[in-house]
Protein backbone atom coordinates (compact mmCIF):
# COMPACT_ATOMS: atom_id res chain seq x y z
CA UNK A 1 0.00 0.00 0.00
CA UNK A 2 1.45 3.39 -1.00
CA UNK A 3 0.38 5.19 1.35
CA UNK A 4 1.29 2.80 4.35
CA UNK A 5 4.64 4.75 5.64
CA UNK A 6 2.42 6.91 7.15
CA UNK A 7 1.63 5.55 10.43
CA UNK A 8 -1.67 7.96 10.77
CA UNK A 9 -3.50 6.73 7.76
CA UNK A 10 -3.74 2.68 8.59
CA UNK A 11 -4.97 3.84 11.67
CA UNK A 12 -7.38 6.34 10.65
CA UNK A 13 -8.82 4.24 7.73
CA UNK A 14 -8.76 1.62 10.46
CA UNK A 15 -11.31 3.39 12.64
CA UNK A 16 -13.38 4.37 9.71
CA UNK A 17 -13.54 0.22 8.16
CA UNK A 18 -14.00 -2.39 10.70
CA UNK A 19 -11.31 -5.03 10.24
CA UNK A 20 -12.61 -8.68 8.52
CA UNK A 21 -14.89 -10.28 11.78
CA UNK A 22 -13.63 -13.25 13.04
CA UNK A 23 -9.98 -12.09 13.76
CA UNK A 24 -8.83 -12.00 17.22
CA UNK A 25 -5.46 -10.33 16.92
CA UNK A 26 -6.51 -6.44 17.43
CA UNK A 27 -7.86 -7.29 20.76
CA UNK A 28 -7.24 -4.06 23.08
CA UNK A 29 -7.41 -3.76 27.11
CA UNK A 30 -10.12 -1.58 26.15
CA UNK A 31 -12.29 -4.22 24.50
CA UNK A 32 -11.40 -6.70 27.11
CA UNK A 33 -12.57 -4.49 29.46
CA UNK A 34 -15.80 -3.67 27.62
CA UNK A 35 -16.55 -7.36 27.50
CA UNK A 36 -15.78 -8.28 31.04
CA UNK A 37 -18.20 -5.14 31.81
CA UNK A 38 -20.72 -7.18 30.28
CA UNK A 39 -19.91 -10.28 31.72
CA UNK A 40 -20.16 -9.08 35.38
CA UNK A 41 -23.69 -7.75 34.56
CA UNK A 42 -24.63 -10.80 32.60
CA UNK A 43 -22.98 -12.96 35.43
CA UNK A 44 -24.95 -10.66 38.10
CA UNK A 45 -28.40 -10.55 36.14
CA UNK A 46 -28.21 -14.90 35.90
CA UNK A 47 -27.11 -14.95 39.24
CA UNK A 48 -30.46 -12.77 40.68
CA UNK A 49 -32.35 -15.12 38.02
CA UNK A 50 -31.15 -18.39 39.44
CA UNK A 51 -31.74 -17.04 43.70
CA UNK A 52 -35.30 -16.34 42.68
CA UNK A 53 -36.02 -19.58 41.02
CA UNK A 54 -37.14 -20.67 44.20
CA UNK A 55 -39.50 -23.31 45.15
CA UNK A 56 -42.71 -20.62 46.56
CA UNK A 57 -41.43 -17.73 44.41
CA UNK A 58 -41.84 -20.32 41.09
CA UNK A 59 -45.16 -22.08 42.82
CA UNK A 60 -46.56 -18.30 43.42
CA UNK A 61 -45.55 -16.22 40.39
CA UNK A 62 -44.58 -18.86 37.62
CA UNK A 63 -48.01 -19.63 35.91
CA UNK A 64 -48.67 -16.08 36.06
CA UNK A 65 -45.98 -14.93 34.54
CA UNK A 66 -45.68 -17.48 31.61
CA UNK A 67 -50.15 -16.62 31.50
CA UNK A 68 -48.70 -12.77 31.22
CA UNK A 69 -46.49 -14.23 27.99
CA UNK A 70 -49.69 -15.71 26.38
CA UNK A 71 -51.27 -12.85 26.55
CA UNK A 72 -48.75 -10.37 25.08
CA UNK A 73 -48.39 -13.28 22.44
CA UNK A 74 -52.28 -12.92 22.25
CA UNK A 75 -52.05 -9.16 22.28
CA UNK A 76 -49.46 -8.57 19.46
CA UNK A 77 -51.06 -11.15 16.91
CA UNK A 78 -54.38 -9.65 17.32
CA UNK A 79 -53.54 -6.36 17.29
CA UNK A 80 -51.44 -6.81 14.43
CA UNK A 81 -53.93 -8.97 12.48
CA UNK A 82 -56.28 -6.30 12.45
CA UNK A 83 -54.11 -3.31 11.97
CA UNK A 84 -53.31 -5.94 8.60
CA UNK A 85 -56.98 -5.45 7.36
CA UNK A 86 -57.54 -1.98 8.41
CA UNK A 87 -53.88 -0.77 6.81
CA UNK A 88 -55.50 -1.63 3.32
CA UNK A 89 -58.04 0.94 2.80
CA UNK A 90 -55.48 3.78 4.21
CA UNK A 91 -53.22 2.89 2.21
CA UNK A 92 -55.14 2.75 -0.73
CA UNK A 93 -56.29 6.45 0.58
CA UNK A 94 -52.65 7.00 0.89
CA UNK A 95 -51.60 5.94 -2.72
CA UNK A 96 -55.52 7.41 -4.59
CA UNK A 97 -55.06 10.64 -6.49
CA UNK A 98 -58.83 11.62 -4.93
CA UNK A 99 -57.94 14.43 -3.04
CA UNK A 100 -60.70 13.72 -0.05
CA UNK A 101 -59.23 9.88 0.48
CA UNK A 102 -55.53 11.59 0.40
CA UNK A 103 -56.10 14.11 3.08
CA UNK A 104 -58.01 11.57 4.79
CA UNK A 105 -55.69 8.77 5.14
CA UNK A 106 -53.33 11.33 5.76
CA UNK A 107 -54.80 12.66 8.55
CA UNK A 108 -55.46 9.62 10.11
CA UNK A 109 -51.91 8.43 9.96
CA UNK A 110 -50.48 12.17 11.18
CA UNK A 111 -52.59 11.54 14.17
CA UNK A 112 -52.05 8.29 15.22
CA UNK A 113 -48.15 7.95 14.34
CA UNK A 114 -48.06 11.70 15.82
CA UNK A 115 -49.25 11.19 19.01
CA UNK A 116 -47.70 8.39 22.07
CA UNK A 117 -49.78 5.32 22.34
CA UNK A 118 -50.39 5.83 25.74
CA UNK A 119 -52.67 8.55 25.34
CA UNK A 120 -54.00 6.41 22.15
CA UNK A 121 -54.91 3.76 24.76
CA UNK A 122 -56.13 6.44 27.62
CA UNK A 123 -58.37 8.08 25.07
CA UNK A 124 -60.14 5.21 24.58
CA UNK A 125 -60.34 3.16 27.43
CA UNK A 126 -60.81 5.88 29.85
CA UNK A 127 -62.79 7.95 27.12
CA UNK A 128 -65.33 5.17 26.30
CA UNK A 129 -66.04 5.23 30.23
CA UNK A 130 -67.58 8.69 29.50
CA UNK A 131 -70.16 6.97 27.15
CA UNK A 132 -72.01 4.04 28.90
CA UNK A 133 -74.90 5.14 27.96
CA UNK A 134 -74.35 5.31 24.32
CA UNK A 135 -72.51 2.65 24.28
CA UNK A 136 -75.07 -0.01 26.02
CA UNK A 137 -77.22 1.67 23.70
CA UNK A 138 -75.28 1.00 20.63
CA UNK A 139 -74.49 -2.67 22.04
CA UNK A 140 -70.74 -2.46 22.22
CA UNK A 141 -69.91 -1.90 26.04
CA UNK A 142 -69.15 -5.33 26.17
CA UNK A 143 -66.27 -4.33 24.41
CA UNK A 144 -64.94 -1.01 25.88
CA UNK A 145 -65.24 -2.51 28.83
CA UNK A 146 -62.82 -4.54 28.65
CA UNK A 147 -59.27 -3.29 28.88
CA UNK A 148 -57.95 -6.17 26.44
CA UNK A 149 -60.32 -5.55 23.74
CA UNK A 150 -59.61 -1.91 23.90
CA UNK A 151 -55.87 -2.48 24.04
CA UNK A 152 -56.32 -4.48 20.99
CA UNK A 153 -58.69 -1.74 19.18
CA UNK A 154 -56.11 0.97 20.55
CA UNK A 155 -52.87 -1.55 19.12
CA UNK A 156 -54.58 -2.18 16.12
CA UNK A 157 -55.54 1.79 15.15
CA UNK A 158 -52.03 2.48 15.76
CA UNK A 159 -50.43 -0.24 14.10
CA UNK A 160 -52.79 0.02 10.62
CA UNK A 161 -51.20 3.87 10.41
CA UNK A 162 -47.76 2.02 10.39
CA UNK A 163 -48.46 -0.72 8.34
CA UNK A 164 -50.55 1.39 5.76
CA UNK A 165 -47.30 3.75 5.43
CA UNK A 166 -44.72 0.22 5.11
CA UNK A 167 -47.85 -0.98 2.17
CA UNK A 168 -47.86 2.59 -0.03
CA UNK A 169 -44.52 3.01 0.51
CA UNK A 170 -43.66 -0.44 -0.58
CA UNK A 171 -46.61 0.01 -3.52
CA UNK A 172 -44.76 3.29 -4.76
CA UNK A 173 -41.05 1.57 -4.95
CA UNK A 174 -42.18 -0.50 -7.24
CA UNK A 175 -40.47 0.24 -11.00
CA UNK A 176 -43.28 2.42 -12.59
CA UNK A 177 -41.90 0.41 -15.86
CA UNK A 178 -43.78 -2.75 -14.29
CA UNK A 179 -47.20 -1.18 -14.40
CA UNK A 180 -46.83 -0.10 -17.79
CA UNK A 181 -45.93 -2.93 -19.44
CA UNK A 182 -48.63 -4.57 -17.65
CA UNK A 183 -51.13 -2.13 -19.54
CA UNK A 184 -49.11 -2.43 -22.78
CA UNK A 185 -49.62 -6.34 -22.56
CA UNK A 186 -53.20 -5.65 -21.51
CA UNK A 187 -54.03 -6.56 -18.11
CA UNK A 188 -56.72 -5.52 -15.98
CA UNK A 189 -55.37 -3.37 -13.53
CA UNK A 190 -56.58 -5.43 -10.62
CA UNK A 191 -54.72 -8.57 -12.05
CA UNK A 192 -51.87 -6.42 -12.37
CA UNK A 193 -51.98 -5.11 -8.43
CA UNK A 194 -52.26 -8.87 -7.36
CA UNK A 195 -49.94 -10.41 -9.81
CA UNK A 196 -47.60 -7.72 -10.44
CA UNK A 197 -47.28 -5.00 -8.23
CA UNK A 198 -48.15 -6.78 -4.82
CA UNK A 199 -45.75 -9.85 -4.85
CA UNK A 200 -42.94 -7.50 -5.72
CA UNK A 201 -43.73 -4.82 -2.90
CA UNK A 202 -44.37 -6.96 -0.37
CA UNK A 203 -40.97 -8.48 -0.83
CA UNK A 204 -39.60 -5.42 -0.20
CA UNK A 205 -41.81 -4.46 2.90
CA UNK A 206 -41.29 -7.96 4.29
CA UNK A 207 -38.46 -6.50 6.63
CA UNK A 208 -40.42 -2.77 7.69
CA UNK A 209 -42.97 -5.47 8.52
CA UNK A 210 -40.88 -7.36 10.62
CA UNK A 211 -39.57 -4.16 12.48
CA UNK A 212 -43.56 -2.88 12.85
CA UNK A 213 -44.06 -6.51 14.57
CA UNK A 214 -40.83 -6.18 17.04
CA UNK A 215 -42.33 -2.47 17.82
CA UNK A 216 -45.60 -3.63 18.64
CA UNK A 217 -44.13 -5.91 20.33
CA UNK A 218 -42.15 -3.86 22.51
CA UNK A 219 -45.19 -0.91 22.89
CA UNK A 220 -47.79 -3.88 24.04
CA UNK A 221 -46.23 -3.53 27.55
CA UNK A 222 -47.91 -0.24 27.56
CA UNK A 223 -51.12 -2.18 28.19
CA UNK A 224 -50.29 -3.22 31.22
CA UNK A 225 -51.19 0.57 32.30
CA UNK A 226 -54.59 -0.30 31.67
CA UNK A 227 -54.48 -2.97 34.03
CA UNK A 228 -54.09 -6.14 31.24
CA UNK A 229 -52.02 -8.69 32.74
CA UNK A 230 -49.84 -9.42 29.98
CA UNK A 231 -46.17 -9.99 30.70
CA UNK A 232 -45.42 -6.34 32.14
CA UNK A 233 -48.75 -6.60 33.66
CA UNK A 234 -48.08 -9.76 36.03
CA UNK A 235 -44.37 -8.34 36.22
CA UNK A 236 -45.67 -5.11 37.97
CA UNK A 237 -48.18 -7.12 39.96
CA UNK A 238 -45.17 -9.91 41.09
CA UNK A 239 -42.71 -6.80 42.15
CA UNK A 240 -45.79 -5.18 43.80
CA UNK A 241 -46.56 -8.03 46.26
CA UNK A 242 -42.67 -9.06 46.78
CA UNK A 243 -40.09 -5.76 45.81
CA UNK A 244 -38.44 -8.13 43.77
CA UNK A 245 -36.62 -7.20 41.47
CA UNK A 246 -35.48 -10.48 39.73
CA UNK A 247 -39.14 -10.42 38.00
CA UNK A 248 -38.18 -7.30 36.17
CA UNK A 249 -35.19 -9.42 34.54
CA UNK A 250 -37.15 -12.38 34.08
CA UNK A 251 -39.62 -9.85 31.89
CA UNK A 252 -36.60 -8.17 29.99
CA UNK A 253 -34.86 -12.24 28.99
CA UNK A 254 -38.56 -13.30 28.20
CA UNK A 255 -38.80 -10.29 25.51
CA UNK A 256 -35.20 -10.07 24.11
CA UNK A 257 -35.55 -13.62 23.72
CA UNK A 258 -38.64 -13.63 21.62
CA UNK A 259 -37.88 -10.34 19.85
CA UNK A 260 -34.39 -11.79 18.74
CA UNK A 261 -35.85 -15.29 17.69
CA UNK A 262 -38.35 -13.25 15.66
CA UNK A 263 -35.92 -11.14 14.13
CA UNK A 264 -33.44 -13.68 13.17
CA UNK A 265 -36.20 -16.03 11.88
CA UNK A 266 -37.25 -13.13 9.35
CA UNK A 267 -33.88 -12.85 8.38
CA UNK A 268 -33.63 -16.26 7.27
CA UNK A 269 -36.86 -15.81 5.79
CA UNK A 270 -35.68 -13.34 3.50
CA UNK A 271 -32.50 -14.64 2.40
CA UNK A 272 -34.54 -17.06 1.48
CA UNK A 273 -37.27 -15.83 -0.69
CA UNK A 274 -35.16 -13.09 -2.29
CA UNK A 275 -32.56 -16.01 -3.47
CA UNK A 276 -33.55 -14.83 -7.32
CA UNK A 277 -32.86 -11.47 -6.80
CA UNK A 278 -29.04 -11.72 -5.53
CA UNK A 279 -26.57 -11.42 -8.02
CA UNK B 1 -69.54 23.24 24.52
CA UNK B 2 -68.67 26.03 26.55
CA UNK B 3 -68.14 23.96 29.32
CA UNK B 4 -65.57 22.14 27.32
CA UNK B 5 -63.56 25.44 26.68
CA UNK B 6 -64.70 26.70 30.28
CA UNK B 7 -61.88 23.91 31.44
CA UNK B 8 -59.50 24.84 29.03
CA UNK B 9 -58.65 28.01 31.07
CA UNK B 10 -55.35 30.01 32.59
CA UNK B 11 -55.88 30.23 36.05
CA UNK B 12 -57.58 28.42 39.15
CA UNK B 13 -60.66 27.29 37.20
CA UNK B 14 -59.53 25.94 33.94
CA UNK B 15 -56.64 23.64 33.20
CA UNK B 16 -54.19 25.12 30.73
CA UNK B 17 -51.78 26.09 32.57
CA UNK B 18 -51.56 22.66 34.44
CA UNK B 19 -51.28 21.17 31.02
CA UNK B 20 -48.87 23.38 30.07
CA UNK B 21 -46.61 23.03 33.08
CA UNK B 22 -46.80 19.49 32.24
CA UNK B 23 -46.01 20.08 28.30
CA UNK B 24 -42.81 22.28 29.55
CA UNK B 25 -41.53 18.83 31.62
CA UNK B 26 -42.46 16.71 28.51
CA UNK B 27 -40.15 19.16 26.32
CA UNK B 28 -37.59 19.46 28.90
CA UNK B 29 -37.06 16.03 29.43
CA UNK B 30 -36.81 15.49 25.51
CA UNK B 31 -34.57 18.22 25.21
CA UNK B 32 -32.05 17.01 28.27
CA UNK B 33 -32.04 13.51 27.21
CA UNK B 34 -31.59 14.39 23.17
CA UNK B 35 -27.99 15.24 23.67
CA UNK B 36 -27.07 12.52 25.60
CA UNK B 37 -28.47 9.93 24.00
CA UNK B 38 -27.01 11.08 20.57
CA UNK B 39 -23.94 11.78 22.15
CA UNK B 40 -23.57 8.22 23.41
CA UNK B 41 -25.29 6.59 20.07
CA UNK B 42 -22.30 8.52 18.35
CA UNK B 43 -19.77 6.23 20.73
CA UNK B 44 -21.44 3.41 20.38
CA UNK B 45 -21.17 3.92 16.46
CA UNK B 46 -17.52 4.17 16.63
CA UNK B 47 -17.40 1.12 18.85
CA UNK B 48 -19.08 -0.80 16.02
CA UNK B 49 -16.53 0.45 13.62
CA UNK B 50 -13.51 -0.78 15.83
CA UNK B 51 -10.73 -2.97 14.92
CA UNK B 52 -10.59 -4.45 18.04
CA UNK B 53 -13.93 -7.27 17.75
CA UNK B 54 -14.88 -7.23 21.37
CA UNK B 55 -15.55 -4.08 21.71
CA UNK B 56 -17.66 -3.64 18.13
CA UNK B 57 -19.38 -7.04 20.15
CA UNK B 58 -19.51 -4.91 23.57
CA UNK B 59 -21.52 -2.56 21.21
CA UNK B 60 -23.48 -4.31 19.15
CA UNK B 61 -24.59 -5.98 22.26
CA UNK B 62 -25.43 -2.41 23.80
CA UNK B 63 -27.96 -2.44 20.66
CA UNK B 64 -29.32 -5.75 20.67
CA UNK B 65 -30.66 -5.08 24.64
CA UNK B 66 -31.38 -1.97 24.71
CA UNK B 67 -33.42 -2.02 21.09
CA UNK B 68 -35.02 -5.52 21.65
CA UNK B 69 -36.49 -4.67 25.63
CA UNK B 70 -39.95 -2.23 26.13
CA UNK B 71 -39.22 1.09 26.46
CA UNK B 72 -41.88 0.69 29.68
CA UNK B 73 -39.39 -2.27 30.91
CA UNK B 74 -36.00 -0.35 30.86
CA UNK B 75 -37.77 2.70 32.34
CA UNK B 76 -38.93 0.44 35.29
CA UNK B 77 -35.76 -1.07 35.78
CA UNK B 78 -33.59 1.81 36.01
CA UNK B 79 -36.00 3.93 38.04
CA UNK B 80 -36.54 0.49 40.48
CA UNK B 81 -32.62 -0.71 40.00
CA UNK B 82 -31.75 3.02 40.90
CA UNK B 83 -34.32 3.48 43.57
CA UNK B 84 -32.93 -0.46 45.22
CA UNK B 85 -29.26 0.70 44.54
CA UNK B 86 -29.29 4.24 45.82
CA UNK B 87 -31.26 3.65 49.14
CA UNK B 88 -29.16 0.70 50.11
CA UNK B 89 -26.63 2.95 49.78
CA UNK B 90 -27.54 5.92 50.80
CA UNK B 91 -29.28 4.07 54.25
CA UNK B 92 -25.42 2.98 54.45
CA UNK B 93 -24.01 5.99 54.30
CA UNK B 94 -26.36 8.87 55.37
CA UNK B 95 -28.62 6.31 57.58
CA UNK B 96 -31.76 7.44 55.74
CA UNK B 97 -33.28 6.59 52.31
CA UNK B 98 -32.71 8.94 49.46
CA UNK B 99 -35.22 9.22 47.07
CA UNK B 100 -34.29 9.39 42.95
CA UNK B 101 -36.01 11.39 41.12
CA UNK B 102 -37.91 10.59 38.27
CA UNK B 103 -37.01 12.62 35.65
CA UNK B 104 -33.20 11.31 36.15
CA UNK B 105 -34.08 7.81 35.77
CA UNK B 106 -36.44 8.60 32.60
CA UNK B 107 -33.58 10.75 31.38
CA UNK B 108 -30.89 7.30 32.05
CA UNK B 109 -34.00 5.06 30.39
CA UNK B 110 -34.74 7.52 27.85
CA UNK B 111 -31.14 7.80 26.69
CA UNK B 112 -30.29 4.45 26.70
CA UNK B 113 -32.89 3.42 24.09
CA UNK B 114 -32.22 6.20 22.25
CA UNK B 115 -28.50 5.92 21.82
CA UNK B 116 -28.97 2.11 21.17
CA UNK B 117 -31.38 3.47 18.12
CA UNK B 118 -29.05 6.22 17.41
CA UNK B 119 -25.76 4.03 16.92
CA UNK B 120 -27.83 2.12 14.01
CA UNK B 121 -28.12 5.89 12.18
CA UNK B 122 -24.59 6.93 12.42
CA UNK B 123 -23.19 3.64 11.87
CA UNK B 124 -25.02 3.70 8.49
CA UNK B 125 -24.11 7.40 8.09
CA UNK B 126 -20.47 6.27 8.17
CA UNK B 127 -20.92 3.49 5.74
CA UNK B 128 -22.35 5.73 3.07
CA UNK B 129 -19.29 7.97 3.27
CA UNK B 130 -16.28 6.58 0.94
CA UNK B 131 -13.16 5.96 2.92
CA UNK B 132 -11.41 7.91 -0.28
CA UNK B 133 -12.22 11.27 1.59
CA UNK B 134 -11.05 9.80 5.21
CA UNK B 135 -7.82 8.39 3.13
CA UNK B 136 -7.67 11.85 1.01
CA UNK B 137 -7.52 14.21 4.21
CA UNK B 138 -4.37 11.84 5.46
CA UNK B 139 -2.55 12.29 2.47
CA UNK B 140 -3.41 16.32 2.75
CA UNK B 141 -1.14 16.05 6.09
CA UNK B 142 -4.62 16.16 8.35
CA UNK B 143 -4.53 14.49 11.45
CA UNK B 144 -6.92 12.43 12.67
CA UNK B 145 -8.99 14.52 14.74
CA UNK B 146 -8.62 16.93 11.61
CA UNK B 147 -10.09 14.30 9.29
CA UNK B 148 -13.06 13.35 12.10
CA UNK B 149 -14.29 17.08 12.55
CA UNK B 150 -13.43 18.90 8.97
CA UNK B 151 -13.89 16.00 6.46
CA UNK B 152 -16.52 13.49 8.18
CA UNK B 153 -18.66 14.97 10.78
CA UNK B 154 -20.08 17.79 8.20
CA UNK B 155 -21.12 15.11 5.80
CA UNK B 156 -21.63 12.05 8.60
CA UNK B 157 -24.52 14.99 10.25
CA UNK B 158 -26.00 15.77 6.56
CA UNK B 159 -26.56 12.10 6.23
CA UNK B 160 -27.46 11.10 9.51
CA UNK B 161 -29.94 13.99 10.14
CA UNK B 162 -32.91 12.47 8.48
CA UNK B 163 -32.73 9.37 10.92
CA UNK B 164 -31.92 11.75 14.11
CA UNK B 165 -34.68 13.89 13.25
CA UNK B 166 -37.11 10.41 13.01
CA UNK B 167 -35.31 9.11 16.35
CA UNK B 168 -36.19 13.08 18.12
CA UNK B 169 -39.78 12.59 17.35
CA UNK B 170 -40.28 8.78 18.72
CA UNK B 171 -37.98 10.24 21.96
CA UNK B 172 -41.21 13.13 22.37
CA UNK B 173 -43.57 10.50 22.47
CA UNK B 174 -41.39 7.79 24.59
CA UNK B 175 -41.50 10.68 26.90
CA UNK B 176 -45.12 9.91 27.87
CA UNK B 177 -44.16 6.41 29.51
CA UNK B 178 -42.43 8.52 32.18
CA UNK B 179 -45.66 9.52 33.48
CA UNK B 180 -46.22 6.07 35.00
CA UNK B 181 -43.23 6.71 37.50
CA UNK B 182 -45.01 10.17 38.59
CA UNK B 183 -43.07 12.69 37.19
CA UNK B 184 -45.95 15.36 36.06
CA UNK B 185 -45.57 15.44 32.30
CA UNK B 186 -48.67 16.13 30.30
CA UNK B 187 -49.91 12.63 30.63
CA UNK B 188 -50.03 12.97 34.08
CA UNK B 189 -51.03 16.73 34.23
CA UNK B 190 -54.22 15.40 32.02
CA UNK B 191 -54.82 12.57 34.44
CA UNK B 192 -55.20 14.80 37.07
CA UNK B 193 -57.47 17.28 35.22
CA UNK B 194 -59.22 13.67 34.27
CA UNK B 195 -59.57 12.64 37.84
CA UNK B 196 -61.44 16.07 38.76
CA UNK B 197 -63.56 16.55 35.99
CA UNK B 198 -64.30 13.41 34.71
CA UNK B 199 -63.57 14.74 31.41
CA UNK B 200 -61.16 12.06 29.93
CA UNK B 201 -62.37 11.70 26.51
CA UNK B 202 -62.15 15.33 26.00
CA UNK B 203 -58.60 16.11 28.17
CA UNK B 204 -56.57 12.76 26.33
CA UNK B 205 -57.97 14.45 22.50
CA UNK B 206 -56.59 17.79 23.76
CA UNK B 207 -53.29 16.05 24.62
CA UNK B 208 -52.75 14.09 21.86
CA UNK B 209 -53.55 17.24 20.23
CA UNK B 210 -50.87 19.03 22.42
CA UNK B 211 -48.20 15.92 21.26
CA UNK B 212 -49.04 16.51 17.83
CA UNK B 213 -48.74 20.03 17.47
CA UNK B 214 -45.05 19.61 19.40
CA UNK B 215 -44.57 17.09 16.16
CA UNK B 216 -45.54 19.62 13.65
CA UNK B 217 -43.24 22.40 15.42
CA UNK B 218 -40.06 20.22 15.44
CA UNK B 219 -40.53 19.27 11.86
CA UNK B 220 -40.42 22.65 11.01
CA UNK B 221 -37.37 23.12 13.32
CA UNK B 222 -36.00 20.00 11.29
CA UNK B 223 -36.79 21.28 7.95
CA UNK B 224 -34.73 24.76 8.95
CA UNK B 225 -31.67 22.53 10.36
CA UNK B 226 -31.28 20.48 7.70
CA UNK B 227 -31.40 23.19 5.42
CA UNK B 228 -28.62 24.43 7.37
CA UNK B 229 -26.85 21.18 7.32
CA UNK B 230 -27.14 20.44 3.29
CA UNK B 231 -25.90 24.36 2.40
CA UNK B 232 -23.07 24.05 -0.23
CA UNK B 233 -24.22 20.52 -1.75
CA UNK B 234 -26.24 21.05 -4.57
CA UNK B 235 -29.60 20.47 -5.01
Amino acid sequence: MGLAGNGKVSDGAATLRPAPAGRLNNVTPAGIALLALWAIIGAGVAYGLAASLNAEGLANYGPRILAGYLTTLELVVLSFAVGVVLSVPIAAGRLSRNRLAGGLAYAYSYFFRGSPLIAQIFLIYYGAGQFVPELKAAGLWWFFKNSFYCAVFAFALNTAAYQAEILSGAIRNVAPGQRETAAALGLHPRITMRKIILPQALISALRPYANEVVLLAKASAIASIVTVLDLMGQTRFAYSKTYDLSFYFWAAVLYLATVEIFSHGVNFVERRITRHLKR
Amino acid sequence: MQKLIDLLQWGPDGWLDELASGTAVTIGLALATLPIGIAAGFIVALGKQSTDPLIRASAHLYTTVFRGLPELLTLFIVYYGAQFAVSAASRALVGAPLEISPFLAGMVALGLVLSSYASEVFLSAFRAIPREQAEAGFALGLTHSQVMRRVILPQLIRIALPGLSNQWLLLLKDTALVSVITLNDLIRETQVAVSSTKEPFFFYAVACAIYLLLSVISSAGIWRIDRWASRGTAK
